[in-house]
């Protein structure tokens, strides 16, 4: 019989056993009979000689093998049969365990989708995307793309390939549109390991300037545009007013940092900042050739860009290359936030445990007595654990499994709610890596809370608890119920600071002065007439014309241009400094510099603080000015009159320009960010004042801004009409109210309040259902006691006054144990999100207040029950 | 409870039951008998510890057992034992047989006087 088998047949095996036996000893019992003694008498002596025959059996059971397996399906049998006998604890169990854990597995199909899941390219971990490092900045530079050319040509333990944006308008066939899209070198699709689903990716003759210009259309554009049609493959696309042949349609959800639906051949840019070692704009990602390692390729890149310093040391002294997995990169900075996420989850998963533990716990207690009897009938320790263990173990899988069918539905909205894009959000999705986790999660969270109650159970003073009958039996768990309530009430205590602490940033940071009048404000990025862009004339004509119809639009009050958006993603960091002679390479100050129109400080109701803003005068051939803001002003001027003083910016002009004007810093970073950010400097300079070579490319980044007396949304439709008739190719894209992006920039503060509010709930119920149950089950076993008192002339309010002491003592207790952690806890929160400041008493004063008092509440019940006891009634129990 | 009454070096019951079952089919009463019955009672096995024995052979595969009826006419549990137990049974008498040898040379030494 094989094992499985024999574990079917149990109960045949057993009668087997019963008969084998039997045999034994009848047939013994004959042979003595047979020798002479009589029947009683050859019974006993068979008997003796025997043993005792439940031993023996049992010894026979051992000896099967199996023993284990059917204890446990005896033990789960038997589990069962105690859980269904009390279905509102089960329930109450059950629930809190789904609950801890559903939030839990949520969290981790989260992790596990965006930051654990390798990449969907073949070895995708060995790829690598590529930064530039200098000691001020950090790793945040792109590459300059002859830097670019010189590694990728250099590097043997690397194939590299590069990338930068560049979107631009399509006008055929269909209507116009502006589109998102890559400038790619060749190699990008080879070194990624993707092919293209139609035709082919383009070939290194194409990556060049003056090659035929060639496209690689995404999946999207080709089903909006082509109607997926097998023939779009060398077609025509007019893309920036250039007809491009289509060579390839890139495999659907293909995308890099962003999505985007055309592809250009990076190489064939002929723009001024091509050729400019100063020009950081390239993304470079890597493959690792086969055998390299990190530290090979690390040494490598060490060594080629110490010699490209040597090279070209007034672009490249102090720059080093790092090389970080490309995952990171796509990823973004949403890391930690997942983990800590997680983390605040796993507390309240935490005290779901000790809730149910303290449960068990007073179930363990009251069934002292039946486990004692069982153990008096001869079952040993260990046996006694593993039943308790499996009751447990039981609980938690089937919390888990509810658990598993709360994540599935929490985690669709948790995507969609959280602030912007989640990265590689459509890799979220329940998996074996999930399953596997939350199997993991609810059996250890079965064997947590299901320990201390099994450690307990079989207690050795077997004789003293069968004497003593059940009820007065507390001792020892008095104080392990105590503990349980204290811990958990801890537990609350750090996340509802936590909640506190996102609660009182928020309401901090959103009374802060943006720095700019919000109200009636839109923005919108502008795509010209590709036709008007090739001559620098035609495009600054171009946009006056703009402005002036933009300008005659009823409802509109002021309008101006602008490259840099506050608070909308998009930046333009130049180095300066306020002295003739330059600091170290590398080493400037940063400013952050925005290109406008003079009309910009109205549009934007930006306060001047002195001298003048930008005026009709200040355009190409009159000298070369800028305004700075006060965070500038003061940086490099330490309260020296910066008005009249000059500005040495390399990336506007070799010689000095002249400061005509200090206007008020402007939280571009976001109301929370902007505090913390790196570049805090402000730079605007006139539009007017471009040089014709960069206009094509300024053209390409610009936005019209318009303050308006009108709801300013209204405004944007007649501005669209306006430019429909004007050349017909003109976009308006990626409108927005100032109010949204400010409001937006707090978005993920906002949501990590939400979720903390709603974890910091969870806890405060479960806390209190805890102390609830515990002062209930701990009054309840003082009945006697109270009635005693009671008997001895205690008042109901004495009595009361004793169970709320009790009570208050250890809500108390777990609040101190409670805020050291949170003290702790809050020092995380502050590395982790932008803005957070360490708690204030405040905070930790509200949040304790309300857990104190929510906790006396669910005190209060038992109190109120122990005030009524009868003492006739409760002595008669005793 | 029974406690262990005989002297038996570890695993040599295994190896007397084996034998004896080695003879032919045979039950477990009927063993314990033979047992009793071929040592002279030098050898007490327990018989609550046979049982276990038995389950424990069967087992690993080294016996097997049928459900037939006896002379008398009962239905016994009868053991006898597979190619495995034969081989088991063999590699086990000779390991025993050297053993013993080994154990009687000494103690014959020792008698004789060791110059």
């Amino acid at each position: 019989m094989k094992w499985w088998q024999r574990l079917w047949r149990r109960n045949q095996m057993e009668e087997q056993l019963d008969k084998e036996l039997r045999f034994h000893l009848d047939q013994q019992t004959a042979d003595l009979i047979a020798q002479g003694y009589d029947p009683e008498e050859a019974r006993r002596q068979a008997r003796l000689t025997f043993g005792g025959p439940e031993q023996v059996k049992e010894d026979c059971r051992d000896a099967r093998g199996t023993r284990w397996l059917e204890d446990m399906w005896q033990d789960l049998r038997y589990s069962l049969r105690m859980l269904r006998r009390n279905p509102g604890f089960v329930a109450v169990a059950v629930l809190t365990l789904a609950l801890g854990s559903g939030a839990t597995t949520a969290m981790f199909t989260v992790i596990n989708g965006v930051l654990l899941k390798p990449l969907s390219y073949p070895e995708p971990d060995k790829l690598v995307t590529l930064r530039e490092h200098t000691e001020e900045y950090g790793d945040q530079w792109g590459f300059a793309y002859l830097s670019f050319l010189d590694a990728k040509h250099e590097s043997r333990s690397l194939a590299m390939a590069a990338w930068t944006y560049g979107g631009g308008t399509v006008t055929e066939p269909g209507e116009a549109e502006y589109v998102d899209g890559l400038q790619i070198s060749a190699e990008l699709f080879p070194v990624l390991g993707v092919t293209p689903s139609r035709g082919r990716a383009f070939l290194p003759e194409e990556d060049r300037p003056g090659a035929a210009p060639v496209i690689i259309i995404s999946h999207s554009l080709w089903q909006r545009r082509f109607g997926g049609s097998p023939g779009a493959v060398g077609e025509k696309l007019i893309f920036e007013g250039k007809a491009y042949t289509i060579v390839g349609i890139a495999p659907s959800g293909f995308q890099l940092s962003a999505e985007a639906d055309v592809f250009t051949p990076l190489g064939q840019n002929i723009e001024p900042r091509m050729q400019n070692r100063d020009a950081h704009f390239i993304h470079v990602l890597a493959r690792l050739q086969p055998g390299v390692t990190l530290r090979e390729t690390q040494t490598e890149l060490a060594l080629i860009t110490s010699h490209r310093s040597k090279q070209y040391p007034k672009s490249d002294a102090g720059r080093d290359v790092v090389a970080l997995p490309l995952r990171q990169e796509l990823v973004g900075d949403v890391r930690p936030t997942l983990w800590m996420l997680l983390g605040a989850v796993s507390l309240v998963l935490l005290i779901a445990c000790v809730n149910v533990a303290s449960l068990l716990l007073a179930r363990a207690v009251s069934r002292e007595r039946e486990l004692t009897v069982r153990m008096a009938l001869g079952a040993d320790r260990g046996r006694l654990m593993r039943q308790c263990l499996t009751e447990s173990a039981l609980l938690g899988l089937s919390g888990g499994v509810l658990g598993v069918l709360l994540a599935t539905i929490g985690v669709r909205p948790f995507v969609t709610f959280w602030p912007g894009s989640l990265p590689r959000a459509e890799e979220v999705h329940l998996d074996w890596r999930v399953l596997l986790f939350a199997v993991a999660v609810s059996l250890l969270s079965g064997l947590l809370f299901g320990l201390a109650p099994a450690l307990r159970a079989p207690s050795l003073e077997l004789e003293r608890v069968l004497r003593a009958g059940a009820r007065t039996v507390v001792g020892s768990s008095r104080r392990l119920h105590s503990g349980f309530v204290i811990s958990e009430i801890a537990l609350a205590v750090v996340l509802l600071v936590a909640a506190g602490m996102l609660g009182s940033m928020l309401l901090r940071v959103s009374s802060l002065d943006p720095g700019i009048n919000i109200q009636n404000a839109v923005v919108a990025r502008v795509a010209l007439s590709p036709s008007v862009l090739a001559s620098p004339t035609q495009a600054r004509v171009a946009w006056q014309d703009l402005l002036d119809r933009a300008r005659q639009l009823p409802g509109v009050r002021s309008v101006a241009l602008t490259d840099i958006v506050p608070m909308r993603e998009g930046e333009n960091n130049l180095s300066y400094w306020a002295t003739p002679v330059p600091p170290p390479q590398n080493e400037e100050p940063l400013a952050l510099a925005s290109s406008v129109t003079p009309d910009y400080l109205t549009v934007m109701g930006i306060p001047l603080r002195q001298g003048r803003f930008f005026n009709e005068q200040d355009r190409m051939g009159h000298e070369l000015v800028v305004v700075i803001d006060d965070a500038l002003a003061q940086h490099a001027f330490d309260g020296r009159e910066p008005v009249g003083k000059h500005l040495w910016i390399p990336a506007i002009s070799p010689d000095p320009v002249q400061v005509v004007g200090v206007v008020g810093h402007v939280r571009h970073w976001g109301l929370a960010g902007d505090d913390q950010s790196r570049v805090r400097d402000q730079i605007y300079y006139p539009f007017a004042q471009v040089p014709d070579h960069l206009m094509h490319f300024f053209s390409s980044v610009m936005s019209i801004a318009m303050r308006t007396d009108i709801p300013p949304l209204n405004a944007v439709e007649p501005l669209r009409r306006e430019m429909r008739t004007a050349a017909g190719d003109e976009v308006l894209y990626e409108v927005r109210t100032m109010e949204e992006l400010v409001s937006g920039s707090l978005a993920r503060q906002r949501f990590l309040l939400l979720l903390f509010g709603i974890f910091a709930g969870l806890a405060l119920l479960l806390a209190c259902i805890g102390v609830y149950g515990v002062l209930a089950y701990l009054t309840g076993q003082r009945v006697p006691e109270f009635g005693v008192r009671m008997a001895l002339g205690a008042s109901t309010g004495n009595v009361m006054q004793l169970v709320l002491g009790q009570g208050l003592g250890i809500i108390l207790t777990g609040v101190g144990v409670g805020t050291v952690a949170a003290l702790a806890a809050g020092r995380l929160l502050q590395h982790l999100v932008d803005g957070m400041r360490p708690a204030g008493p405040a905070t930790f004063a509200l949040m304790i207040s309300v857990l104190v008092g929510a906790g006396l509440v669910a005190s209060f019940v038992p109190a109120r029950r122990a005030s009524r006891v009868d003492p006739m009634t409760a002595l008669r129990q005793e | 409870m029974t406690a262990p009454k005989s002297d038996l070096p570890q695993g040599t019951l295994d190896l007397l039951i084996l034998k004896i079952v080695a003879l032919g089919p045979v039950h477990g009463y009927a063993i314990a008998q033979r047992l009793q019955q071929v040592s002279r009672d030098v050898v007490q096995v327990p018989q609550g510890s046979l049982y276990p024995a038995l389950h424990r052979l069967e087992n690993r595969d080294l016996l097997a057992a049928d459900w037939s009826e006896t002379e008398s006419g009962r239905e016994a549990k009868f053991y006898r034992l597979t190619r495995k137990g034969r081989k088991a049974l063999e590699t086990e008498a000779a390991s025993w047989q050297r053993l013993s040898d080994a154990v009687g040379l000494i103690l014959g030494m020792a008698e004789g006087g060791a110059q």
